[in-house]
């Protein structure tokens, strides 16, 4: 029903930064500096502006972010202009550059942003890929609403566990007291537990269940039922939390990291004007 | 024999309050008699804490007691102390049951079998109504309750909670955090909730969070728990608690019981007063709020004025100065009664007013004096007021094209009667026509107005037919024209989901729809396939009298709807003569017919319309809708709606239903017929003439409207503290930064003045709303009713 970012005002922005592209494409390839093209001649001087001009309004867009109520371009269109004038930076920077890397501030600089643009990219996948996926996954059900859902099939199953021994009761125990979702970076990236204890706990009473007592058969059925809910609510949830942690995390790279850009990009232009 | 007072007050609220205490002051002999064991029930059971405000502002106070806005204990002392130092006679746990006999010799029947004798009777018992019980054997226990204040105050409890409408509902969940919980609904639905308590309880049971014994009626209450009678018969339920929340009976059956009239069977009715507030049995006064006036400070006024006119001491009125400075416009030496005889003569549609009821009416309208040409409103204007004319002449423009092309109405006709019927934007241009007097009056006073008085309903639904089949229909069409088809049309109205017509039916008349909205849906393959959607302004059911067959599709009300129907022969017969209207309504046809192929192919589309309406977005005027395919769960949108409005989002994202990817979160709809606005005592709702509906700041937080709102979109929020500047967030790291909640710590409560709050769609921020313009992958957007369609197709 609405335009994502990347379509904005029919390719508005897309449009701009292709045109910018090629201009600079065409300045590069007629012009015939002395020496080898580098950031110094005239040409490399214009893109070099630009390009800082480029990052700084990048930059600008976290700001813009904030100020809620203010401006008077959505922010949609600021981020689809951002994704597009950011993208065209890789050509104004490398062209600016002239080819010349080193081990020095200046690829310092270049070698920043490009890592800020990949970010930026994997972005932009993220927001093209995981909100549908999300969606689909919660079926209505926030991730608060599903871990209401859980707790409630914890009491259920140490109810349903009751008289079945005290082997399937540590099981359903460890299930409903040391499941977790969520947690540090990296287990809400992994998006599933290989030693769940919910998972361990449907395995193990499934596999009791065949040896077991024949007047235990109704209860160990219904404790299988509803490991078995609990186990997909487990999966669903981590999966949520999964998804939640990919939209957000390449921010962490991606923010950060523009702000070292704008530092080793005041550092290079200082060396520029005043060690050259 | 008993004792025979001069003045018997009964209840004692504010109103009752300042009457008794105002008649201990004089020294005349009375008594107060209260149902409960302390004063003030209503502001007694208000929250601990709340902060009561002294609204209206402009009204001075006049009464023995002190009164100003403060905290509620404060004032309840205040008037304790007062009420003791007067000396004043005050009767406590006594219920009064019936009042007999006639002025001079009154009989109090009291619950307890007594009864009280007085010369006068000042009626306050207010409306809160009675609180209905369980009535049945053993439900004194003490576990047995008919409040909750704070669910998180039980834990680990077995809790049964009695009664399956909202109160209900909300306290089950709210309980069922840390107790187990048994609803008993003597229904086998929840028909009587809001959608989203609805919603939320169906799904609280199929988790299994709460158990729910339907058509089930409790027997009697026991040592430990109570009997309740099932479909299978009666089971014994173990419980540490009883929570019933049956609602309250209105008082209306009792005041009637004392002999006072109402003027008709509407809810909202007042009885009829004098302008000294005597009922229509002599000597029985009514005052407060129960004579429809909610507001503490207007009761006590009347406390005072019901003691002096009972005393022979006619007072002032208190709005008397208010009124006279209204008037001003209309010369020096004009009295504020004989203005009010003029407007009683001249204006037919208020004539049916009492005195008392045209003060009240003027109190709340404004007077203007346009000269020749000023604009009085203009087409697409949001406003609902209306306008009387007491002097001279307005013209109405109707036709956008043309504006020569007016209607001029004079001297005691009324303007504006359309947009207050449907809830929706001006449909003409309204000028004056030579130097006029004109009372504007604001949509609520009209509604109570139409509510109490059943000639001014009349007068307004038969002038307004005439008018809307002229503007939605045939603007161009003379009145003459139009005259076979407005002898033969009639008003018809359904509740939501009631069938207008069904498919195969024989088509006898076109609806023209004027307020409201309905669904236009086919049967395919034996499934219900939703076509359409259509709104209020538009007419529907043409097809069946232009084709001669059977109706082809069924028509559902998608919310209350009101519609004019055209017997299908004066249709037809407008049609022959006017061949331009022919044209048009040809060309609709046949737009209709495209469009219902096209969605009979996409089933999907269909089931999106349906999905919007079941949410209730069909009496939406502009509703916030989330495409979770774009959605990336930044909640930005909440972030700039809470720095853009005091520090609390008036949106919550996350919550509310999806269907496919359409998102409908919590958030105000800006409803046609706003239902916050139903109760709201000191009048702070109100709706912009770009249709935002917004709260002002003379709320006194009583928190009506955020249970009428079947959307629970209204929060009870207090203030927070400013925020740092951006930069030295940024720079310094001071304080909260942008989008982070300055709110206390939840647990910590917020002391102090809490005021309802809700979307304003930013009226007063340049650009529009915050939570749209902040929304970095324009997943968040705002669509009016007319766009469903669009939506539906695009997203199908
Ligand atoms: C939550 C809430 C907040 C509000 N906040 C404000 C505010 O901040 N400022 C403001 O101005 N207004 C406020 N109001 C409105 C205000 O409370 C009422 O307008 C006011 O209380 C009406 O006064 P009253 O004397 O007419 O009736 P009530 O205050 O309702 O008093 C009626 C009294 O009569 C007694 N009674 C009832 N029936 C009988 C009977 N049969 N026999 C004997 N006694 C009986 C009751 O026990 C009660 O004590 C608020 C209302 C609510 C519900
Ligand atoms: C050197 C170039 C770039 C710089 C300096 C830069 C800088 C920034 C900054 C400061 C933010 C604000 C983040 C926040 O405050 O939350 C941001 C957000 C973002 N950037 Fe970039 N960016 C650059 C290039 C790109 C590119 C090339 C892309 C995509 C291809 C991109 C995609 C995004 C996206 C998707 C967001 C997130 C929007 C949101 O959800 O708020 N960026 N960028
Ligand atoms: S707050 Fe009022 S206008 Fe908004 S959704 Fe609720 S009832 Fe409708
Ligand atoms: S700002 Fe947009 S993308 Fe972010 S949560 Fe709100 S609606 Fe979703």
């Amino acid at each position: 029903m609405n335009q994502s970012i990347l379509v904005y005002r029919g390719f508005r922005y897309l449009k701009v930064a292709i045109a910018l592209s090629l201009i600079a494409s065409l300045f590069y390839v007629f012009h015939q500096p002395m020496q080898r093209p580098n950031g110094g001649t005239w040409l490399g001087y214009g893109l070099g502006s630009i390009g800082a001009g480029l990052i700084v309004w990048l930059m600008w867009f976290g700001i813009r972010k904030r100020r809620y109520g203010g401006g008077r371009a959505m922010v949609e269109e600021w981020l689809s202009a951002h994704v597009y004038l950011g993208l065209s930076l890789i050509v104004v920077a490398t062209l600016h550059s002239g080819f010349k890397f080193g081990w020095n501030v200046h690829t310092l600089a270049y070698v920043l942003m490009m890592t800020v643009i990949g970010s930026g990219i994997f972005g932009v996948y993220a927001y093209v890929r995981y909100p549908t996926l999300m969606t689909e996954n919660q079926r209505g059900a926030t991730l608060e609403m599903m871990m209401g859902q859980m707790s409630d099939l914890d009491r259920e199953c140490r109810a349903a566990a009751m008289g079945l021994g005290d082997d399937i009761a540590r099981l359903v125990l460890a299930a409903s007291q040391e499941t977790c979702i969520g947690g540090s970076v990296w287990r809400q990236l992994r998006g599933t537990d290989p030693s769940c204890p919910t998972h361990s706990a449907l395995v193990g009473v499934h596999t009791r269940a065949a040896a077991a007592p024949g007047d235990h058969a109704v209860a160990l059925r219904r404790l299988v039922t509803l490991l078995q809910r609990k186990d997909d609510l487990v999966g669903r949830a981590r999966r949520d939390v999964q998804i939640k942690a990919l939209l957000d995390i390449w921010l962490y790279i991606h923010v950060p990291l523009s702000f070292a850009l704008l530092a080793a990009l005041i550092a290079h232009i200082v060396a520029v004007f005043f060690y050259w | 024999m008993a004792e025979r007072f001069r003045v018997a007050v009964v209840g004692s609220g504010p109103a009752g309050l300042s009457a008794a205490a105002q008649a201990a002051e004089r020294g005349i002999s009375h008594v107060l008699i209260e149902r409960t064991d302390h004063l003030s029930d209503t502001i007694y059971k208000y929250q601990k804490g709340k902060f009561v405000m002294g609204h209206p502002e402009v009204l001075p106070l006049r009464s023995p007691l002190s009164f100003g806005a403060g905290q509620r204990e404060t004032v309840l002392d205040t008037w304790s102390q007062g009420i003791a130092k007067l000396k004043t006679n005050v009767r406590h746990n006594a219920e009064m049951t019936g009042i007999a006999g006639a002025k001079g010799a009154f009989r109090i029947a009291l619950k307890s079998g007594e009864t009280v004798e007085a010369e006068h009777v000042v009626l306050s018992i207010g409306l809160q109504g009675n609180i209905r019980t369980l009535g049945v054997p053993g439900q004194e226990r003490p576990w047995v309750q008919y409040q909750l204040d704070d669910p998180k105050e039980y834990d680990g409890e077995t809790i049964v909670v009695v009664g399956a409408g909202d109160a209900g509902i909300e306290n089950a969940i709210g309980l069922s955090d840390q107790n187990s919980v048994i609803i008993i609904n003597l229904g086998d639905e929840f028909v009587r909730s809001k959608p989203a308590n609805n919603a939320a309880i169906l799904k609280a049971i199929a988790d299994g969070r709460i158990e729910c014994f339907y058509k089930t009626s409790v027997a009697r209450v026991e040592d430990d728990g109570i009997v309740v009678k099932t479909p299978d018969g009666e089971a014994h339920v173990k419980c540490d608690r009883v929570i019933a929340r049956l609602g309250a009976d209105p008082p209306r059956k009792l005041v009637e019981a004392c002999g006072v009239t109402f003027p008709s069977q509407d809810r909202a009715a007042l009885p009829e007063l004098s302008p000294s507030y005597e009922s229509n049995v002599p000597g029985l006064y009514i005052i407060g709020a129960l004579a429809g006036y909610p507001l503490i400070k207007q009761a006590m006024n009347q406390g005072y004025e019901v003691i002096e006119t009972i005393l022979g001491n006619p007072v002032e009125p208190a709005d008397e100065p208010l009124l006279r400075k209204k008037f001003e416009g209309l010369g020096p030496d004009v009295t504020v009664d004989q203005i009010i005889q003029t407007i009683q003569a001249n204006v037919p549609v208020l004539s049916g007013l009492t005195t008392l009821q045209l003060r009240e009416f003027m109190l709340d309208s404004k007077v203007h004096f346009p000269t020749k040409g000023t604009v009085i409103f203009q087409r697409n204007d949001f406003t609902s007021s209306f306008y009387s004319i007491v002097e001279g002449a307005v013209a109405v423009q109707f036709d956008p094209a043309d504006p020569s092309k007016q209607v001029v109405l004079g001297t005691g006709q009324f303007v504006g009667e359309m947009s207050l019927i449907s809830g929706r934007r001006r449909t003409a241009t309204v000028v004056a026509h030579e130097r006029s007097v004109l009372i504007e009056t604001p949509r609520r006073s009209m509604i109570k107005l139409v509510n109490s008085v059943a000639s001014v309903r009349r007068a307004l639904d038969e002038a307004a037919m005439a008018r809307q089949i002229q503007t939605h229909l045939s603007p161009s069409s003379t009145t003459a024209d139009l005259a076979e088809v407005v002898a033969s049309a009639k008003i018809a109205k359904y509740s939501r989901g009631d069938v207008l017509f069904r498919e195969g039916d024989k088509g006898d008349g076109v609806h023209l729809i004027r307020s409201g909205s309905v669904m236009v849906s086919r049967q395919i393959g034996g499934r219900d396939i939703v076509l359409s959607y259509v709104a209020a302004g538009n007419y529907i059911g043409e097809m069946s009298p232009m084709t001669e067959a059977l109706r082809s599709a069924t028509v559902r009300a998608a919310v209350a709807t009101e519609t004019v129907v055209l017997e299908s022969s004066a249709f037809m017969g407008l049609l022959s003569r006017s061949p331009e209207l022919r044209k048009r309504v040809e060309t609709q046809f046949q737009d209709r017919l495209m469009s219902n192929v096209r969605m009979e192919n996409r089933p999907e589309s269909g089931n999106i319309i349906q999905f919007l309406i079941e949410q209730g977005v069909g009496e939406a005027t502009d509703v916030l809708l989330i495409d979770e395919s774009l959605c990336v769960r930044c909640d930005n949108c909440e972030k700039a709606c809470a720095e853009t409005h005091g520090g609390t989002s008036r949106l919550n994202r996350e919550a509310g239903p999806t269907y496919a990817t359409v998102h409908v979160p919590t958030s105000c709809r800006h409803c046609e017929h706003p239902h916050c606005m139903a109760d709201c005592p000191p009048d702070a709702i109100h709706r912009s003439p770009n249709g935002e509906v917004f709260i002002a700041d003379n709320c006194i937080g009583c928190g009506n409207c955020q249970r009428n709102c079947p959307y629970g979109v209204i929060q009870m929020a207090g203030e927070t503290a400013p925020k740092p500047g951006l930069l030295s967030w940024l720079l310094f790291g001071s304080g909260p930064g942008p989008g982070q909640d300055k709110r206390p710590k939840a647990g910590k409560k917020a002391e102090g003045r809490k005021v309802a709050v809700k979307c304003d769609m930013c009226k007063d921020i340049a650009g529009g709303p915050a939570c749209v313009r902040s929304c970095p992958t324009g997943a968040a957007i705002r669509v009016k009713p007319e766009e469903f369609l669009v939506i539906a197709s695009r997203k199908g």
